[in-house]
């Protein structure tokens, strides 16, 4: 039986190598290019730090699921390489794969399955003996205790994804992925979710998350990175990222057009669109003072009418496309 | 060794059988009682015997062997099929588990429920005639080596498939024909010469031969070119499968 070329065990690290990537999850040079010849990972380079939580948001199609199938190992990588724990995913499977945790976007569960059957069958595989104890606590914390002798075509869409993510948690990974968690999850179940999330950040558990909720993503991330085309463009600290973007917008529909700014005004940021009929304002909400209220007023005092206002904070879309811009 | 993995997936696997208990055992009661009456009772009494064994206790080992070929590839089929079906396939790639431990734990479970029913079958035929397993443990032998290496074989075709009528097409086409000629309910010997010449490229005849050898003490063939050949038809599955994994075909994008 061709028994040895088929395991890989894995293989010890030499005491001479290079120290360790900082990063719990180091992804490098990593391409995929799909049998269809569609490349959709190019060349990414990737640091998740240990403990943190990080953002993945990109539009739909940018290949974030790509890259946490190539890290879980779903897909075969065609290029690049990718250390879990300082483990290579490829090579050392084993050690690598213990440490993650995986709820996919795609909700997919053995219908005819039980909750606790399920959990219990994913702790298994993953190659942990039985531990009634730790399912127990999963299932509470997902408040599914209620539902555990339930068969899983019995449960609602939400409930379905929550059993999605008790079965990655089955065994105690270290590294959790989570690809769109909250997709159809109510606000209020999304809100207890975040706080699992938090709560599995306290006690050590790094986290990757794909998103197309900003507000998610400023709510939980402590580092954002945007993926656009199979590129990584954008990799920061949410805080900083949320000044940058932190950007709105306060249009004023005039009753007289302008032909120009008034010379009163040249200290604002101000622009004029629709032939001279729209002014519009860009302030920035993170600031000290918007200086709404001041334009108002010097508006007022230059005899400036107008008949509609409206504020719009730069979406998501916008968001990507200025950030696609920016990057080179 | 992830013993855990193999135990988990192993014992799922029963279980989906388990849930179905009643079919399991029913039908395949059902089935043989069937063939008895069709071919014992009815066809046999005009047949006497063959090679010296009474008819009714002849087709035995060949009724097993239908049943064992056909139900190890559709449960072994099936088993890694369902899970690329359904998508839950995402977790056991995931997994730290080797290549060799999916295997040992799908194809395990459906060599284990064949060699169930084939035991199931050999109970049932006790009502209907006499008879004796002259190689009772040369007998378990093949019935578990038939078992894996046919469970082997509907592991691949679970892969290849990507629908349900791929599913179908091999069990139906191949299996089942293969085996009605490959001597299930009579000796190759009362062939033709050309039809007997044509046979010897059927793989089947060579199981059936050597399990009724196990039970009668004489086959169709020389045991020894029996059981090359099941060991044979079991290292090709075993290649085949470990090409698969090597490659991620059908696995993995
Ligand atoms: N198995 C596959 N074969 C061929 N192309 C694929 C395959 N899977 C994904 N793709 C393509 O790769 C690109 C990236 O897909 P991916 O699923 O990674 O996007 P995503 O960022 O997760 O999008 P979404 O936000 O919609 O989930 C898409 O253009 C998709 O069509
Ligand atoms: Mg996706």
């Amino acid at each position: 039986m061709p028994s040895d070329t088929l395991v890989q065990e894995p293989a010890a690290r030499p005491p001479d190598a290079a120290a360790p990537p900082p990063g719990i999850i180091s992804v490098q040079g990593l391409s995929k290019t799909y049998a269809g010849g569609f490349q959709a990972l190019k060349n990414v380079d990737l640091e998740i730090r240990r403990g943190e939580i990080f953002a993945l948001l990109g539009p739909n199609g940018a290949g974030k699921t790509t890259l946490i199938s190539a890290i879980c190992g779903l897909i075969n990588p065609t290029t690049g390489r990718i250390l879990a724990d300082g483990h290579d995913v490829v090579r050392d499977f084993r050690a690598a794969r213990k440490k993650i945790g995986l709820v996919p976007q795609e909700i997919s569960i053995d219908m005819f399955e039980t909750v606790w059957a399920t959990v219990s069958f994913s702790r298994g595989v993953f190659g942990k003996p039985p531990d009634p104890a730790h399912i127990e606590k999963v299932l509470k914390d997902l408040s599914l205790w209620d539902k555990k002798d339930a068969k899983l075509l019995a449960l609602s869409g939400g409930m379905k994804r929550r059993v999605m993510i008790a079965k990655a948690l089955s065994h105690e990974p270290q590294i959790l992925f989570l690809d769109e968690p909250t997709a159809g999850v109510d606000v209020e179940l999304r809100r207890g979710m975040w706080d699992m999330v938090r709560g599995l950040r306290a006690s050590g558990v790094t986290i990757i998350l794909t998103t197309h909720y900003i507000e998610e993503a400023e709510e939980m991330a402590d580092r954002v990175g945007v993926i656009d085309k199979g590129q990584i463009i954008l990799v920061e600290e949410k805080t900083a990222l949320m000044k940058k973007l932190g950007k709105k917008q306060l249009s004023l529909e005039l009753v007289e057009p302008l032909a120009r700014l008034p010379e009163a005004l040249a200290g604002y940021d101000l622009g004029l669109e629709n032939d001279g009929r729209r002014l519009v304002y860009a302030f920035d909400t993170q600031g000290e003072r918007t200086g709404v209220t001041r334009l108002l007023r010097d508006l007022d005092a230059l005899g400036l009418r107008f008949t509609d206002m409206d504020t719009k904070q730069s979406s998501l879309e916008e968001i990507f496309v200025s950030l696609v811009r920016k990057t080179p | 060794m992830n013993l855990h993995a193999i135990r988990a997936i192993y014992l799922f696997e029963m279980a989906r059988a388990w849930r179905t208990l009643f079919q399991t055992i029913v039908s395949p009661v059902l089935t043989t009682t069937l063939y008895f009456v069709v071919f014992g009772a009815a066809i046999g009494s005009r047949m006497t015997e063959i090679d010296g064994v009474a008819f009714g206790a002849f087709i035995i080992p060949g009724l097993i062997m239908l049943s064992i070929l056909t139900q190890s590839v559709s449960n072994a089929s099936f088993g890694i099929y369902f899970p690329k079906f359904t998508g839950t396939i995402y977790e056991i790639l995931s997994a730290p588990i080797s290549a060799v431990e999916i295997v040992i734990s799908y194809v395990g479970a459906a060599a284990t429920k064949s060699v169930i029913l084939g035991l199931i079958i050999l109970v049932t035929a006790r009502v209907f005639v006499p008879y004796e397993i002259a190689h009772p443990a040369a007998m378990l032998a093949f019935l578990v080596l038939t078992a894996v290496s046919f469970s082997l074989f509907g592991f691949i075709i679970g892969i290849w498939a990507d629908n349900f009528e791929k599913l179908q097409f091999i069990p139906m086409l191949v299996i089942t024909p293969l085996t009605f000629l490959g001597g299930s309910f009579y000796s190759i010997d009362m062939l033709p010469e050309f039809w007997r010449t044509v046979s010897l490229f059927n793989p089947v005849v060579y199981l059936i031969s050597g399990f009724r050898w196990s039970f009668f003490g004489s086959g169709d063939v020389s045991i020894g070119i029996s059981l090359a050949m099941t060991l044979g038809f079991l290292a090709l599955c075993l290649i085949v499968i470990w090409r698969i994994f090597e490659t991620g075909y059908r696995l993995k994008a």
